[in-house]
């Protein structure tokens, strides 16, 4: 299945600071505050014009920096469930998967785009369609893609505890 | 077919497979697993998950050393919970004033060369020293632990740094360090595992080594490795015979489980190499607020100093108390000097050898060893428009507590000299020569 996705394009190691500013960590809770604050000192108009389905593109080494979960969490209540770079740091790639949110790793793809284009991804046949190209990555390996449709980590072990008893 | 890294046979070894590469995604089993004064919060996720005990409990470890002694009711209520379900579970815990968790480890061989440890703290990178693959992981992750005894882990790629030349007297592993991180900027390791080789590492005394390791964290890494040279095989060896001789120690308990130092294959494939000549080096200052921002200290000699810090799991060991006592001897220090020593063994050996005598002749003041004000939580938090110089690893803005201390990265030298003269300078000014 295919499906249509506005995209956010950005460059290369984007860090979680601007990403979600670490003044916010303890103080904001609902999923609406941490929204509101995401992407803040990278691209200001991303929080209010962000719409559910939405996908971000990127370069290199996106989310660089700090472990914090807000990172990913703060796209994801903003209504982002897949993010494509070109490659991710480590921790935030964790971050995604245990957040139940897609990180895709495609090279060739964020300097053919600009904000406000559309793709088509077809996540089932691992392609992404842009201006008449097809880009196909690689699936996440068994266990992480158990882990993603679950949810992310705790809803999946919530799950598993819950069968156990 | 390529040979394989030391993360590629570590990695393996823990997931039980035979051969995995960089990029594989495993479920991995550490042989240790480790949390700090963090341990109550992450209790408080574990028990969301539904899970009653802690699997594999022998492979736990607690430390209580972020804010030791407890500063306030909170964090002494903090630290009771986290006691409390220590004796619960069964996990072996260290008291305040042991020391820090990656220093305390490390002096227990509680985690072996080849081995896999995962702790909730960024600067796992640390076991490294040892020729072990330590990572840091968050609260989420470390409940997920608890709960089940895995995680999984994508096999990270390995960049490879060779230090050439044996470094000038005065210049430190430190040095070196923040000399890499000026070259190849915070972020430099990107996430990937570290290998730290080169003949500048026989130059390195055993206290030195844990440095590089433990900043790479500021470098971005995901873990570090040394290949485990004799030296520090005899101190896994001397530190388990002497826990066996323990009292209340079981010989057949988990912590006496055989272990395998693991090697690099010499044509295993690397991501990126880098080699540094350290033989000219001069002594290394990092400036606010980031680690990456360094310059050869001759560079800002003349800055006044209200603080001078030796501690933490970077520069809290026995080496960076006796560098900074052999700058202080037999003068008086202008500007308040803060000793926190990393581990009570750090201590107990500084209060036997003279050093801290020394130290505290000079006008040092001699604080619990743990992390210090280094979270920004108690004892020795600047006031705001001090400047402090401290041999840890972060300097990033209000890391002390407040956005406005500027805050230095070290040597131990350096920094005591700059207790000395209130004022950063090179130590070479006040023993008149480094040269031993
Ligand atoms: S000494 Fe500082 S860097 Fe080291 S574990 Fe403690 S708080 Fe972290």
């Amino acid at each position: 299945m295919t499906n249509t996705h506005r995209c956010w394009v950005y460059g290369d190691n984007v860090n979680t600071d601007v990403i979600f500013p670490g003044k916010y960590t303890y103080t904001l809770k609902t999923p609406e505050e941490i929204a509101s604050k995401a992407l803040e000192d990278l691209d200001p108009t991303f929080a209010t014009q962000v719409k559910a389905g939405d996908v971000i593109v990127a370069g290199r080494n996106w989310g660089m920096g700090s472990s914090r979960e807000q990172g990913v969490t703060s796209l994801k209540y903003a209504g982002v469930n897949c993010i494509i770079a070109e490659s991710f740091s480590g921790l935030y790639f964790r971050n995604c998967i245990n957040q139940g949110v897609l990180p895709i790793v495609c090279t060739g793809l964020h300097l053919t785009l600009h904000t406000g284009d559309s793709i088509e991804l077809d996540i089932a046949n691992h392609t992404i369609i842009s201006g008449g190209n097809h880009y196909s990555f690689s699936p996440l390996s068994p266990s992480v893609q158990k882990i993603f449709d679950a949810g992310g980590l705790l809803p999946m072990l919530q799950k598993q505890f819950a069968a156990a008893k | 077919m390529t040979g394989y890294t030391f993360v590629e046979k570590t990695l393996a070894r823990a997931a039980g497979r035979v051969n995995v590469r960089a990029g594989d995604i495993l479920d991995i089993q550490p042989d240790v697993m480790f949390s700090h004064d963090n341990t109550a919060a992450i209790r408080r996720i574990f028990e969301k998950i539904g899970a009653q005990n802690i699997s594999r409990p022998e492979r736990a470890v607690f430390t209580l050393d972020h804010a030791v002694p407890a500063p306030t009711t909170e964090h002494a209520q903090n630290h009771a919970e986290i006691r409390q379900w220590a004796k619960a579970q069964g996990i072996r815990q260290f008291e305040v004033g042991r020391g820090i968790c990656h220093q305390v480890i490390s002096e227990e061989a509680l985690v072996l060369p080849g081995e896999v440890i995962l702790g909730s703290d960024s600067h796992t990178t640390h076991f490294g020293w040892l020729g072990a693959f330590g990572m840091g992981v968050g609260r989420t992750e470390m409940a997920a632990l608890w709960a089940t005894g895995q995680l999984w882990i994508r096999v990270p790629e390995t960049f490879r740094i060779t230090l050439i030349g044996k470094p000038p007297a005065g210049v430190t592993a430190k040095d070196i360090t923040l000399r890499l991180m000026k070259d190849k900027s915070v972020g430099g390791g990107a996430y990937r595992a570290i290998e730290i080789c080169g003949e500048t590492l026989q130059h390195w005394s055993i206290d030195e080594l844990p440095v590089m390791p433990n900043m790479m964290a500021e470098f971005g890494a995901m873990s570090a490795y040394i290949a485990p040279d004799e030296r520090v095989l005899e101190y896994v060896h001397a530190r388990r015979a002497r826990a066996v001789q323990a009292a209340d120690s079981d010989p057949a308990s988990y912590r006496f489980r055989p272990y395998e130092p693991l090697y690099p294959d010499t044509d295993a494939d690397y991501d990126e190499d880098y080699a540094l000549d350290v033989s000219t080096l001069q002594p290394q200052i990092a400036l606010p607020h980031q680690p990456d921002n360094v310059v050869n200290l001759s560079e800002v000699a003349g800055q006044p100093i209200q603080q001078a810090l030796i501690g933490t799991c970077t520069g809290g060991r026995l080496s960076d108390l006796e560098a900074a006592a052999a700058v202080v001897k037999g003068k008086h220090i202008r500007s308040r000097l803060l000793i926190i020593p990393a581990s009570s063994e750090v201590l107990l050996e500084a209060t036997r050898n003279g050093t801290l005598a020394t130290l505290i002749e000079a006008g040092a003041a001699i604080s619990t060893p743990g992390c210090g004000p280094c979270m920004g939580n108690h004892m020795g938090v600047p006031a705001s428009g001090e400047a402090t110089i401290m041999s840890g690893s972060r300097n990033f803005k209000g890391r002390l507590g407040t956005t406005d201390a500027p805050t230095y990265l070290s040597n131990p030298y350096v920094v005591a000299a700059c207790a000395v003269a209130g004022k950063i300078i090179d130590p070479a000014e006040i023993i008149g020569t480094m040269e031993a």
